[in-house]
């Protein structure tokens, strides 16, 4: 039985914004068909991503004899169960096969597009959609998946949710929310030499914490933001989960709409001016209100690497790994040791210099051609000392990265050259880091056994991880580069 | 979904941050069907050792609180992915409640989803719930999800906060899908009237 509790039409349907808006607030206001009175608004959804994860929800849709109520909306993408090498085999496991099965059938059955195993545009969902132009400012846009956040980006709403809300939204097409709180990450002034948006947004985990975003969405603003890459801003809005956000924005700006114009699915002729318009108008008002805000100094950020089971237990690369016996309370001194204990690590060790047993380069935070560039620039020349997979974020990536030679430095180098997929980072597909192996990667969670049981993770930037692979340490790539 | 209304039964204290979905379910077992049931996945990997045999200082594999259907554990319980899955693991394992001091977004909707009750309360709470199950496993805490309260025996009742809508779909046990369908007149409305301002956001290749 459904409780019964008023509803009223949204605020912005009915008349014009007065007080100064943020990014947020406009897209929230304009997608929200109804507001109860206890808060919640069933919002309108833009964009929903599929992937072989959804099967939970497209099994509960079955069951209940509903439709996908507006396929043209909705997009699946194969990327979490994938095989990396030996495409043309397929998969080894029956299990991992019928996953990817499984999603080709819902989508088939309901007339969603599929972007399947053999699609020339295949890849990692969150690099697909913005590739393809299907993710937009201004759009709320929602997959099954934490990761979501990353098309905040191109300031949209854009956050992960479970199989229950997944089913909701195929069914629907709208999304029950409590609104969140705002928090604005200012970071002013300039990034140095070899500091990247990886280690910008592992800065702010470390500071705020893995919930210190809880309930917030966060909106990156400041000199240092603005000067990032559409792939840089999407890595940063990417790790707003790891920092426990609803979702992370970046105002759309001229970066933003040049590297959409002409992408297969943006608008086109006289829609794209009219999108253009609407979109000029989407950044938050000069004198909008955070609930809470947060200055950084883009200067102070160094190349900085996980040393625990959580991306908040991340420090300057000159840094050394923590002593429990320094924190007060009892409660936090016995979790840093479990860390500690888990990743192997003594106290006072300068984390510049722990050896690895293998280097992953890939994943939705930081597999684009940007981040594929970086770290063959300081490949190029040199040799891995470790095992080094790099997977590119998607088909697209790999054809791109392979116009411009860098599949060629990364196999002069010794790399394992691989087809795009979630991989190592999700470790579903069975790329796995073996049991005790130390792995620098340039992924988004160093959680206990998420690369593998008892596999241990140093998060790090694409550049880092590179100069892992040609020392087997973890390196200053400052130091390599000059 | 199963409606939560009151529940008295003991709690398994667990001293631990950050238990993320990761620990909760490992994600090689999320392509696993529904119906074979997720309770032995709960913890797979963090609840045994490296030669896979139960770890007996892990407070779930302790047979003091075996059963026992209340997890309170420390901050940022079930942050990370949005594997449902780690919800159905919790509640396949009988787990009706968790308390914690804070919850991952995405787990802590799953769990409502799921009639699992995720309970905001301050670790100074949390500290006394973990004495009171350390001291005797047996000691019941009582749920009130109505009046909003936790309340250990022979203590005063703590409350906590919880959205209304949250507390009305956990005690109805609501499908909201057919809470939305409710609204399908107001749905169409907006759709109509969204196409008609912006066409140019459906995409077409």
């Amino acid at each position: 039985m459904a409780p019964a509790l008023a509803c009223r039409p949204a605020p912005a349907t009915l008349r014009p914004m007065a007080a100064p808006t943020t990014l947020f607030e406009k897209i929230w206001r304009q997608h929200c068909v109804v507001e109860r009175d206890d808060g919640q608004a069933l919002l309108w959804i833009d964009r929903h991503l599929c992937h072989e994860g959804s099967f939970h929800a497209f099994d509960k849709l079955a069951h209940s004899g509903r439709k996908v109520r507006r396929p043209d909306l909705t997009f699946a993408v194969a990327d979490h169960y994938v095989p990396t090498r030996d495409r043309a085999a397929g998969p080894r496991d029956p299990e991992i096969a019928t996953m990817i099965r499984l999603l080709g059938q819902n989508a088939a059955a309901n007339g969603v597009r599929l972007f399947g195993l053999d699609d020339p545009d295949q890849g990692i969902v969150h690099v697909v959609a913005p590739e393809l132009g299907l993710t937009q400012p201004g759009i709320t846009l929602v997959c099954g998946d934490s990761h979501t956040s990353t098309h905040g980006a191109f300031g949209a709403l854009a956050f992960g949710i479970g199989a229950s809300e997944v089913a909701h939204v195929l069914a629907t097409q709208a999304l029950w929310q409590k609104r969140p709180r705002t928090l604005r990450v200012s970071v002013d002034g300039r990034l140095g030499a070899h500091v990247t948006a990886k280690d910008l947004i592992l800065a702010v985990i470390a500071r705020i914490g893995a919930d210190g975003a809880a309930g917030h969405v966060v909106e990156y603003a400041g000199e240092a933001v603005r000067a990032l890459s559409m792939e840089a801003r999407m890595t940063v809005c990417n790790m707003t989960i790891e920092a426990g956000g609803r979702a992370g924005m970046i105002a759309p700006d001229d970066t933003t709409f040049d590297w959409l114009h002409g992408r297969r699915y943006a608008p086109k002729g006289a829609d794209w001016d009219a999108a253009l318009v609407d979109w000029r108008g989407l950044a938050s008002d000069p004198e909008a209100m955070f609930d809470r805000e947060i200055v950084l100094d883009a200067a102070a950020i160094a190349p900085t690497v996980t040393w625990g089971t959580s991306p908040e237990h991340a420090l300057p690369v000159t840094a050394t790994v923590p002593d429990p016996a320094a924190e007060p309370d009892a409660g936090r001194r016995a979790t840093l040791a479990a860390a500690l204990a888990y990743m192997d690590l003594a106290p006072g060790t300068p984390l510049d210099g722990i050896a690895v047993d293998r280097v992953f380069i890939g994943s939705c935070t930081n597999a684009r051609l940007d981040d594929l560039r970086a770290a063959a620039a300081v490949l190029k020349d040199r040799r891995a000392a470790v095992p080094l997979m790099v997977v590119p974020g998607s088909s697209a990536v790999k054809r791109a990265a392979e116009a411009e030679g860098l599949d060629r430095v990364f196999v002069a180098a010794g790399a394992e050259w691989l087809d795009s997929g979630c991989s190592m980072c999700a470790a579903t597909n069975g790329d796995m880091v073996a049991p005790g192996q130390r792995c620098a990667s340039t992924t988004n969670r160093n959680f206990r056994g998420r690369q593998g049981p008892g596999a241990r993770t140093h998060l790090m930037s694409p550049a880092m991880a590179a100069a892992a692979a040609v020392t087997g340490r973890i390196t200053d790539v400052r130091r390599l580069a000059s | 979904m199963t409606p939560f209304d009151t529940l008295t039964a003991p709690a398994v204290p667990l001293r631990l941050a950050n238990v993320d979905t990761d620990q909760l379910l490992p994600g090689r077992f999320l392509r696993k069907p529904r119906s074979d049931g997720y309770d032995n996945y709960l913890f797979h990997d963090v609840r045994r050792g490296p030669d896979g045999t139960p770890r007996p200082d892990f407070p779930l594999n302790d047979p003091r609180w075996a059963g026992a259907p209340i997890l309170v554990a420390d901050r940022n319980f079930g942050g990370g992915s949005s594997r449902e899955g780690a919800v159905y693991a919790l509640v396949d394992a009988g787990i009706r409640a968790v308390i914690a001091p804070s919850f991952g977004d995405i787990f802590y909707s799953n769990a409502i989803k799921n009639g699992l009750l995720p309970i905001r309360l301050p670790i100074a709470e949390v500290e006394r719930l973990w004495a009171i199950a350390e001291a005797d496993s047996t000691a019941p805490l009582t749920i009130d999800l109505t009046a909003r309260t936790v309340r250990p025996a022979n203590a005063e009742p703590v409350g906590f906060e919880i959205d209304a809508f949250h507390r009305a779909c956990l005690l109805a046990g609501t499908d909201d899908i057919d809470l939305t369908l409710a609204h399908a007149d107001a749905l169409a409305g907006f759709e109509r009237a969204d196409h008609a301002a912006r066409s140019w956001r459906v995409p077409s290749a």
